[in-house]
């Protein structure tokens, strides 16, 4: 509970203007871009840096108030809905690229910098930064490294993870920390930096981020290739990979997520081909032309309908553009639109197509699936109404036979999205219960209050999807 | 769930006003949030177009209270549009904040207190040609006797609201009655004839920027065209939709409605982005009313921006080079709304000697968005202050636009950066005219 003493430390803290609780105020931080959950939170406090930060824990932690720290609100894992009220601390403000080290080819960011922008600073210097999830033009560095976010460069570029070598945080009681930094080699204890990537903002509250980059490839180019099956596109992933090539980006969208990509892009797609792949290579220019080629031959031995390759760079980054939008283009065809991250090896990848189309017919659902094909990261998507109860019981049974499948292929529930509330129910299934028991472990050690993120992650008991509470 | 807090889940009934389907396929990505002005001023979800739908689906679904904060959410919002063009999932942004801007209007007649001022601007002057007319005539005698700078001058002025009386020196000489008595109905084609369009004259339009409109009329001579000036067409109603005043909006939309059909031309022309954006949504306006969907339908798509039909057209000879340095700031719903963006830089690339250059975000608001400036001012300046940077990077000598909204905020802009001397405000209709 704020009371109105705790209201006003909280604005001696930061000021009035940026501690917000009017009831609209409250009402638009109770959800974030996952679909059907909203809960309201008591206060939205926004400061102005660590210090402000550091108070505002301490104070929260002293009332056993529950924080949760918030970027833009783009995750889809529900892991930024204040579930258990408290105070939604948004760290928009703190969005200052402190420093970009050409030497040693890292970056320092305060955690509110957007992605996008960041990715345009260091571009500008002929740097690289890998990582680009599909609302890179409005999340914040912040979140995707609580959310260890992905994207469409995961299979040559790896992941935020592997990008992060050093963090600041405030821990609940107020402590301000550190760990890592700008070595390459670091043994010095536990890799604290790895812990807190992806832990979803249930341990600290992250202040600061130092990353790598690398040179920024000189060229690239975009191939797309049709298919008249799904099976076809996904044996050319395969094969190649097989044949030692490592496109940076191999992206896969049935003929569904065609359909509203190109109603909302324009591209003119060939829609009564059953499914697509989109592939990027780049680097030195001689290269990319030489993958291209063998990647084009590749995919019209595997079937392929027809073959294009990309004429412009405009024209390759028009195509990923579009397909970074396809989650948001399917909700053209129903109210509500539910997406998973199941994720498989990539050698898993035909069977895990499959797995879904069978799903769906059982289910009587509307499954169109697309996503980031040479990583083996599904987003097979539901189209439905959660105004039909019955249905949204149906979607529920569906996904839980998509999630077992995809462990029983060696994959795992969640490949970038995170457990948030949206998955804390099938954690088990990846993790078993001692694995849960070990994280609840770790979190106590890090916040003995329970006031971090409180309800995620973890199952307390089972959760219908629809949690909507004030 | 065992948390204590209360269940918010459907409390009331659903406000039939609002159309749930188009509210439910926002699912809130937030892919429209780097797109708003007013997000990126405040970087608040409240001020943001997702953050809007989220509210209005709270008082749709009775979860909320349509009051004085519901209110001024809806009114901080410029309605520039720009989000729906960022929306993959085909949000009609525009319509659900018309709809959210009606069901706060209705809340104020329910209560019995609508505002003094906006009864009389909204239900005594738009609707009337007329009045508007000798708006005009005293807007032209006050400027002729001197007495706005008098006012200026004297510190009169400042009985003026704060914001008007800034406003008011961004606005230029108008016409006189006289010249505007000598208006003829019909503009003959100066070569060989095409097509018939009437212009739309407007109503703010034809008062405060009435050279633009026989500038616009003279192009479309040049261009092969009859130019009509139709007989009893007035306001479009866009501001009337824009303040929640549908039903006046309706009324408009059908007198302009009945005075396009009885006129016969082919095309209807106009050249405010504005208005253009609502003449193109009668069809939409009219949704579901039997008597009057079909015509409306038939009316929209008469539609077309000036800049939309000239490039169509047979190409304008320019026959002096005109060198200058050029930069293009859209008009939101000519942009967002109808889709035209190509058309406008086509048609200045095609002046010789012209240099267009183009500035950073020329498609976000500018922050006049209708009456926005008068209503949320300080807004609305830091918005232009901010486009004027951007504008000022461009070392351009001349800011294009193609609304009059827009046009007078550019003109105030170059004021506030202390830019007279460099740089000018000019609608394309009266640069490609001063080209000829």
């Amino acid at each position: 509970m704020i009371t109105p003493e705790i209201r006003s430390k909280l604005v001696s803290i930061s000021g009035e203007s940026w501690v917000r609780d009017t009831p609209n105020e409250l009402y638009a931080y109770s959800y974030d871009a996952t679909p059907m959950f909203q809960s309201m939170p008591e206060a939205v406090v926004h400061p102005a840096n660590t210090g402000e930060v550091s108070e505002i824990l301490r104070l929260a932690d002293e009332h056993r108030i529950p924080v949760i720290p918030r970027g833009s609100g783009t995750n889809l894992a529900a892991s930024t809905i204040p579930v258990e009220g408290g105070i939604v601390l948004n760290l928009n403000r703190l969005n200052q690229i402190h420093e970009i080290d050409v030497k040693n080819m890292t970056a320092t960011v305060g955690p509110g910098v957007i992605t996008a922008d960041f990715h345009q600073a260091v571009e500008s210097l002929g740097l690289f930064y890998p990582p680009d999830p599909g609302s890179m033009r409005i999340s914040t560095l912040g979140g995707n490294v609580a959310q260890c976010a992905g994207g469409m460069r995961g299979l040559k570029y790896g992941v935020t993870k592997d990008y992060v070598m050093g963090l600041e945080y405030v821990l609940p009681s107020g402590e301000i920390m550190r760990c890592g930094g700008k070595n390459v080699k670091d043994v010095a204890g536990y890799d604290l930096t790895r812990l807190l990537v992806g832990s979803e903002g249930t341990l600290a509250v992250i202040t600061e981020i130092t990353l790598k980059l690398i040179p920024l490839p000189e060229s690239k180019r975009t191939l797309v290739a049709y298919f008249t099956n799904l099976v076809d596109a996904a044996r050319t992933v395969e094969n190649v990979i097989a044949s030692r090539i490592i496109p940076a980006t191999m992206e896969f969208m049935d003929q569904g997520t065609m359909q509203v990509v190109d109603d909302f892009a324009k591209l003119g797609l060939p829609l009564h081909m059953k499914s697509m792949l989109l592939i990027e290579q780049d680097g030195p220019e001689e290269l990319v032309r030489r993958d291209i080629a063998r990647i084009a031959e590749i995919a019209a031995l595997n079937g392929a309908a027809s073959v294009e390759i990309a004429a412009t760079p405009e024209e390759g980054a028009k195509l990923l553009t579009a397909r970074r939008a396809a989650l948001s283009a399917l909700s053209r065809l129903k109210p509500t639109t539910i997406m998973e991250d199941a994720t498989v090896p990539r050698s898993r990848l035909a069977d895990i197509v499959a797995e879904v189309e069978r799903v769906a017919v059982k289910y009587g659902l509307q499954i169109c699936t697309f996503g980031h094909a040479g990583d083996g990261n599904l987003h097979p998507t539901c189209m439905t109404d959660e105004r039909n109860p019955e249905e949204i019981a149906r979607v529920e049974l569906a996904f839980e036979e998509i999630f077992r499948a995809s462990i029983s292929f060696g994959g795992t529930i969640t490949g970038e999205h995170g457990v948030g509330l949206a998955k804390m129910k099938y954690l088990h299934l990846k993790t078993g219960e001692a694995g849960i028991e070990l994280m609840q472990r770790i979190k106590e050690a890090f916040d003995p209050h329970q006031i971090m993120n409180p309800g995620k992650i973890f199952a307390r008991s089972e959760r219908r999807r629809l949690v909507v509470k004030r | 769930m065992n948390t204590g807090h209360k269940d918010i889940a459907g409390t009331g009934p659903v406000l039939a006003k609002f159309n749930m389907d188009e509210i439910l396929n926002c699912m809130h990505c937030g892919f429209c949030l780097p797109a708003c002005p007013t997000y990126a001023q405040t970087g608040l979800e409240t001020y943001s177009p997702r953050g809007r739908i989220a509210l209005m689906k709270g008082v749709a679904s009775g979860q909320l209270p349509v009051d004085a904060e519901f209110e001024h959410n809806m009114n901080a919002c410029l309605g520039c549009r720009a989000c729906e063009t960022a929306c993959p999932a085909g949000v009609p942004y525009g319509g659900l904040l018309e709809t959210a801007r009606e069901v706060v209007q209705d809340h104020h007649h329910a209560d019995g207190k609508p505002s003094a001022v906006r009864s009389l601007v909204f239900r005594h002057l738009f609707p009337y040609p007329k009045r508007v007319k000798r708006l005009g005539t005293l807007l032209w005698s006050a400027q002729a006797l001197g007495l706005q700078k008098l006012a200026s001058r004297t510190g009169l002025i400042r009985v003026l609201p704060g914001p008007m009386a800034e406003m008011q020196q961004a606005v230029s000489r108008v016409a006189s009655p006289w010249k505007r008595s000598k208006r003829q109905t019909v503009m003959p084609a100066e070569t060989p004839n095409t097509m018939t369009v009437g212009l739309f004259t407007g109503c703010l339009m034809d008062i405060l920027f009435y050279e633009t409109n026989e500038a616009t009329a003279r192009l479309l001579t040049k261009a092969g065209c009859d130019v009509v000036f139709i007989k009893d067409q007035g306001c479009c109603g866009a501001m009337h939709a824009h303040s929640g005043e549908m039903a006046g909006a309706k009324e408009l939309a059908k007198a302009n409605i009945e005075a396009f059909e009885r006129s016969g031309v082919d095309y209807l022309v106009n050249n405010a982005g504005g208005c253009g954006a609502a003449l193109k949504e009668y069809g939409h306006w009219f949704r579901g009313d039997p008597a009057w969907e079909e015509r409306a339908n038939r009316f929209a798509l008469a539609n077309r921006d000036a800049s939309e039909i000239l490039v169509e057209l047979p190409p304008l000879s320019f026959t002096k080079p005109f060198p200058a340095r050029v930069t293009y700031q859209d008009s939101c719903h000519l942009a967002h709304g109808q889709g035209i963006r190509t058309q406008p830089r086509e048609l200045l690339r095609s002046i010789p000697g012209l240099d267009l250059i183009e500035m950073r975000q020329a498609d976000s608001c500018c922050g006049s968005a209708g009456t926005y400036n008068l209503t949320q001012y300080e807004m609305s300046m830091q918005i232009l202050d901010g486009k004027m940077v951007h504008a000022e990077a461009t070392q351009a000598r001349i800011i294009v636009t193609s609304n009059p909204g827009c046009l007078l905020q550019m003109k105030q802009g170059i004021i506030r950066a202390g830019l007279e001397d460099r740089m000018e405000a000019v609608h394309i209709m009266d640069l490609l005219n001063r080209a000829l």
